[in-house]
């Protein structure tokens, strides 16, 4: 009972501070003199805190602490990238695997683009567990930042850029080209540099470009929250479908049954087009999706 | 091109550097993103063009886009100025 009324007591005395450091950002017109007063006292306040805490004894051997470790660190990685061989040098050992790629790579997974057939194909367990780490980004920050309780969220007009023309202008010319290149690296991740990654990126940021330049319910409209978590489900659980018994073979490949093709046209390659789709689908909606959180803190 | 690359090179370190010494937060975020502007020619000039595509949407858009959003919610864009002329 006492660690829960200690707890509570901790609680409301932290709320406190939040509220008075938002008070402070808002009373800008305050002199300059009277802020960094209240700063002093709220550092002063925080700093007796941690000592009751027991923090400020550790502090010194923190600091030396960090010191080591960065030095380690350093010193570790210059010794490893000064016995690394130079750029472009030939390796017996370490090109064996790089030559097989390149051998017969585009035989195996009929992807014009090595790249692509390696990320997607021989290693497309480890490019499922990424789009599962950016999901997971994703994910905090949606816990983090989202608002749950309507309220009404007025922007300043001084970050209000809807009613900039200019932007306007160029984002009517510049948005369909964005997003219809974002598109065509998405769709020619086997043929062409590029993939679900990079067009995803691309999308997003077309995406962000367009709720920047006409308004965040105009993008709201475009992208619902519906419409959010369904294509991120869709994606995310058909790559799970396609490549998730690699768990159980132990990231041995099986035949998809899918034929190759042939190399160089748009329907070729097996699984590696709808894979890119699938991953660049849920790049863009990592992108645009935070965004969205660090601006509003909702979809609508 | 061999000079053009050591011009790219040191501007990289350059940046890198003024990033992190530059007293302004807004600044130091515009460094930023022009490193990453020069990190994607270089990775053209090392010859892998996804990797450059990606950076120059990551790094120097959509990263650079939510620093910017954060700085705003710290209220640091107008403030910066001030700071400046008292330190």
């Amino acid at each position: 009972m006492k660690i829960k009324t200690k707890i509570k007591e901790f609680v409301s005395q932290s709320r406190e501070w939040t509220e008075s450091f938002s008070d402070m950002s808002e009373k800008r017109d305050l002199p300059r003199e009277r802020v960094r007063k209240e700063e002093h006292m709220v550092e002063r306040i925080l700093e007796e805190k941690a000592g009751h805490m027991g923090l400020l004894k550790w502090r010194r051997l923190y600091l030396v602490l960090a010191a080591i470790s960065a030095l380690t660190l350093i010193t570790v990685l210059l010794v490893t990238v000064a016995n690394l061989p130079g750029f472009g040098e030939h390796h017996e050992h370490m090109d064996t695997v790089a030559q097989y790629y390149i051998d017969k790579a585009l035989e195996e997974t009929g992807a014009m683009n090595i790249v692509a057939g390696m990320i997607l194909d021989y290693r497309a367990f480890d490019t499922l567990g990424e789009s599962f780490v950016l999901f997971t980004a994703l994910n905090c920050v949606l816990i983090l930042l989202r608002r749950d309780f309507q309220e009404e969220y007025r922007l300043s007009d001084y970050y209000d850029l809807t009613r900039d023309p200019i932007l306007r202008r160029v984002g009517m010319v510049v948005i369909p080209c964005v997003v219809s290149f974002g598109v065509y690296v998405m769709l020619n991740g086997h043929l062409s540099p590029g993939g679900g990654f990079s067009g995803g990126a691309i999308f997003g940021a077309g995406l962000i470009f367009l709720s920047l330049a006409f308004g965040d319910d105009f993008a709201a409209r475009l992208v619902s929250e519906k419409l959010f978590k369904g294509v991120a489900a869709v994606a995310l659980g058909f790559y799970c479908l396609a490549k998730g018994y690699s768990f159980f073979t132990g990231a041995n490949h099986l035949e998809s049954g899918i034929s190759l093709g042939t190399p160089g046209s748009i329907f070729s390659s097996g699984l590696i087009l709808p894979l890119n789709v699938a991953v660049g689908f849920v790049v863009t909606l990592t992108m645009y999706g935070i965004y969205r959180m660090f601006r509003k803190g909702s979809f609508k | 091109m061999e000079v053009f690359k050591l011009i790219l090179l040191s501007l990289l370190v350059i940046c890198a550097i003024s990033a992190t010494l530059s007293k302004r937060l807004l600044a130091s975020v515009i460094i930023f993103m022009a490193y990453s502007l020069v990190m994607s020619i270089v990775w053209i000039l090392l010859e892998s063009p996804d990797l450059a595509i990606t950076e120059a949407a990551v790094g120097a858009g959509v990263s650079g886009i939510l620093f910017l959003m954060t700085l705003k919610k710290l209220h640091r864009t107008e403030i910066d100025t001030e700071d400046e002329d008292q330190d």
